[in-house]
């Protein structure tokens, strides 16, 4: 077992664990997009970031590819992190706007405005499905095709796949296309529907009843900033 | 050829290669590296061959060198021993230079070097400017060696330093004095050397590589080419001993394809090492066994990261992975591998022949050692330069390199390649090290210098690096793959006048994400010619938006070509000469252009005798 601070609360975590296990283990958020406990660390999506080191040797790393080591001190949400954690937000909003994985995410950290034009692309490349076909249906059907902003998904030769089993894994894990969000017009590209709702949970029951973790519908980050907090910043 | 057995048999036969040298013999060194073929070196080559056969002096021989560094006036050419450096040769001076120089003993005038400073003709290599300048340590061998010839390499005492370390040194003896010269890595980040190789020698497993990185790939930067394919064995060297001190069996260089010369030039040093038992089993009779492989990249500039060169070596796309694990932990097939570059492993021989000590003399207090930059851009002398690390920026750009040509100002240095920086002429006085760089937001990088003078928009050279970097990102990464297309967006919008003052606010925030929280090295200093420009050219980015104005007249979007009626004799040459016929005018009357149908290509203003067209 090594010893780490994470957010100033000394922790133990096994050898070999990566920060992010050990964060999930004692219960503290970590939003993630390219990751999942069964599939190998990618590192690709950038929105797992957590600050490490102290003064000027603090850096962002991601937490689900660095190692826990002994002394390490780790923080979450800094102004650093979200700062980086919202440009991530925003960055994959104005790429793919109709994923309500990624809307919930802008309304939970509070991004209100996507700067950039819009692409309507339907992928954010952050590679579950290669890795769960490979990794898990033993098929390695599907993989990355060109690189940079040419960069997609497909199978080889763009041809239809002979080692395909039609499993389905490559949907199922999806953070885009299992779950897609009705909300926004095309306009704006932010639905922003939970942070711009009037809190009922709020209001008639105080927070006792909601169903959502605290900090997941963006209601109760709003409120919090409203009461002087600062959006979890 | 005979295999070399040990150490006495490694000084027996450079002794058998220097007996059949006269040391007083005429001979004529001739560069064939990539850029003196490019001007015609070949050409001369055969014909000089051809010339002396005619005058029959059979005793000169013209060597095919590597190249000595002063690109600018290729094809270069020494004749020794006297040193007289000839410049410009074309294949119709052959016959002039056997006859009244090898002949006649006569120094040709025309083709000696001019400086264009103070018009004194310099007939010695040795005294010209530009070399007399530098500390040529690594440099210095490449026009003295054939490439292809390991007798050559002996000759100048090659390969004595892995007599050296194999004959009487401990791996750790060799570390700790390649620890103590502090050899920094030559490559960019500027690792010190010694420490990668304990790290990698004290990893646990029994298979280790070497790995040499020979994937140049930023625009005008071209030294490890040049050592690569100038003096191959110098690298092998280097390796050897590496591998010696770390523990490895087996290497590799990793060079890329578009280098057909350092390809084959390393390919034949590494068949010529193995014929003669440098490479193989039971080299110098130790017990250390250890063979290179030539792997060749396949032309992404992303595979000169390390973690990508590793993924394309194995076959896999050239794509990055996170660090830690490092290399030196987990590396090739998931052993210990050692990466350094080219010019890094060039400078372990000298370490080991000279010693430490006097390694560690020359250089800043930080940075020990030489290092070779590509000067290139706006400046009198392009070509390679080698100075210790500490030099002042200043002494670089106008001791060696002459300065700015012409009428023109010096504006700004862009140091370390695509993802380096820029230093602005007011801080031109830097010493450029690791450290002194890194102050003002620039990176040493593998050492490209592009010198840019007042005619150069600062915003179109951050647009046209974004764009360099926005075709060869992996797009493994959210911030690199997005981030860099959006970035680019950004400054595109500037450079057309579209772009408002939120959308500078913008650029600066996401550049500092892109930074901050990229995986690796390509996408981390992606953002540096935006925000050192931004940094130190922001009047610059506003003038583009609030006034929608390009001083220097390059964003095509912001300039208008017009048409001065009082010179404008009417000729009509201009408006022959316009692609998309925006000219008009009546004969022998002052013509206009017509600013909708205007593409802005200059054409007119090249055209114009009179000087009447003007931009704005």
């Amino acid at each position: 077992m090594v010893n780490l601070k994470i957010n100033d609360m000394d922790v133990m975590a096994e050898e070999g664990q990566t920060v992010l296990e050990a964060c999930q283990f004692y219960g503290i958020d970590v939003p993630t997009l390219c990751y999942n406990e069964g599939l190998s660390p990618y590192g690709g999506c950038r929105l797992c970031v957590v600050e490490i080191g102290e003064g000027r040797s603090a850096k962002l790393v991601t937490s689900c590819t660095y190692p826990v080591s002994e002394g390490l001190v780790v923080r979450t949400r800094t102004r650093r992190v979200d700062r980086a954690r919202r440009m991530v937000i925003e960055l994959l909003l104005a790429r793919c706007h109709t994923s309500k994985t990624l809307q919930d995410l802008a309304s939970q950290y509070g991004v209100e405005k996507v700067r950039f034009s819009l692409k309507n692309d339907d992928c954010i490349l952050c590679g579950l499905c290669v890795r769960m076909c490979k990794e898990q249906m033993m098929a390695d059907a599907i993989g990355f095709v060109d690189r940079g902003k040419d960069m997609k998904i497909t199978t080889p030769y763009n041809a239809k796949s002979d080692v395909c089993r039609r499993c389905g894994g490559c949907m199922y894990i999806c953070p885009v296309c299992s779950a897609r969000c009705q909300g926004p017009d095309t306009k704006d590209a932010l639905c922003n529907g939970c942070l711009n709702m009037q809190p009922t949970c709020l209001e008639s029951y105080d927070d006792a009843q909601c169903f959502m973790s605290e900090g997941n519908c963006g209601t109760c980050v709003r409120e919090k900033a409203k009461e002087g907090g600062n959006k979890g910043v | 050829m005979m295999k070399i057995r040990d150490t006495s048999e490694l000084e027996k036969y450079r002794k058998n290669v220097l007996e059949h040298r006269d040391a007083g013999h005429r001979w004529i060194s001739l560069c064939v590296g990539t850029g003196c073929i490019a001007t015609g070196a070949g050409r001369v080559a055969a014909a000089l061959r051809r010339e002396l056969e005619k005058a029959n002096l059979k005793d000169v021989q013209v060597k095919e060198t590597g190249c000595p560094g002063f690109c600018e006036r290729g094809p270069l050419m020494v004749i020794h021993p006297q040193g007289i450096l000839y410049q410009n040769v074309k294949p119709e001076n052959a016959a002039d230079i056997v006859k009244r120089t090898l002949k006649g003993g006569e120094v040709i005038s025309e083709l000696v070097y001019v400086d264009p400073s103070t018009d004194q003709h310099i007939e010695l290599e040795k005294d010209i400017p530009f070399y007399s300048k530098q500390k040529r340590l690594i440099l210095s061998n490449n026009p003295l060696v054939d490439p292809t010839s390991v007798e050559d390499y002996f000759a100048i005492g090659g390969y004595a330093a892995l007599g050296k370390a194999l004959g009487g040194m401990t791996p750790a003896q060799v570390i700790e004095e390649v620890k103590k010269a502090g050899l920094r890595g030559r490559g960019g980040a500027g690792f010190p050397t010694g420490v990668k190789w304990e790290t990698t020698r004290r990893a646990h497993g029994r298979v280790k590589y070497v790995v040499c990185n020979a994937d140049e790939g930023d625009p005008g930067a071209f030294m490890n080419r040049s050592v690569l394919e100038g003096n191959p064995h110098s690298v092998l060297e280097g390796m050897i001993i590496g591998a010696f001190a770390i523990g490895a069996r087996e290497g590799y260089i990793y060079v890329r394809n578009e280098y057909p010369l350092a390809v084959k030039n390393a390919t034949l040093a590494v068949q010529k090492a193995r014929e003669l038992g440098l490479l193989g089993t039971s080299i110098l009779g130790s017990h250390f066994d250890f063979d290179i492989n030539i792997v060749r990249g396949a032309g992404a500039f992303v595979c000169g990261e390390e973690t990508a060169l590793m993924a394309s070596i194995e076959g896999k796309k050239g794509v990055p992975r996170q660090r830690p694990p490092f290399p030196s932990q987990e590396g090739l097939w998931g052993r210990p591998t050692n990466i350094n570059n080219v010019e890094t492993w060039a400078n372990v021989p000298l370490i080991i022949n000279k010693g430490a000590e006097w390694y560690s003399t020359i250089g800043s207090p930080s940075s020990k050692g030489t290092k070779i930059f590509a000067l290139v851009g706006k400046i009198r002398n392009t070509g390679l330069v080698e100075v210790p690390l500490g030099t002042k920026l200043s002494d670089i750009i106008y001791g060696i390199g002459g300065g700015v040509p012409g009428e023109r100002k010096l504006k700004a240095v862009q140091c370390g390649g695509p993802s380096g920086g820029m230093i602005s002429a007011e801080h031109i006085d830097v010493p450029v090290d690791y450290e002194g760089l890194k102050k003002y937001g620039a990176m040493m990088g593998s050492g490209g210098l592009v010198v840019m003078d007042d005619s150069t928009c600062m915003v179109d050279i951050a647009n046209y690096f974004l764009k360099f970097l926005l075709e060869e990102s992996c797009g493994k990464c959210t911030t690199c793959r997005e981030g860099i297309e959006r970035m680019h967006e950004l400054v595109t919008k500037i450079t057309e006048g579209k772009a408002t003052m939120d959308d500078l606010g913008l650029l600066e925030e996401l550049a500092t994400v892109v930074q901050d929280s990229t995986m690796c090295g390509l996408g981390n200093t992606a953002p540096n010619p935006v925000l050192t420009t931004l940094r130190y050219f922001r009047p610059e980015y506003e003038e583009h938006i609030k006034q929608k104005r390009c001083q220097a007249g390059v964003c095509r979007a912001l300039i208008t070509y017009w048409i001065d009626p009082k010179k404008c004799t009417g000729c009509g040459a201009c408006a022959k000469k316009c692609p998309e016929e925006a000219i008009s005018g009546r004969k022998k009357e002052a013509h206009t252009i017509d600013a909708k149908k205007c593409i802005r290509c200059g054409v007119c203003q090249a055209t114009c005798k009179f000087g009447a067209v003007w931009r704005r």
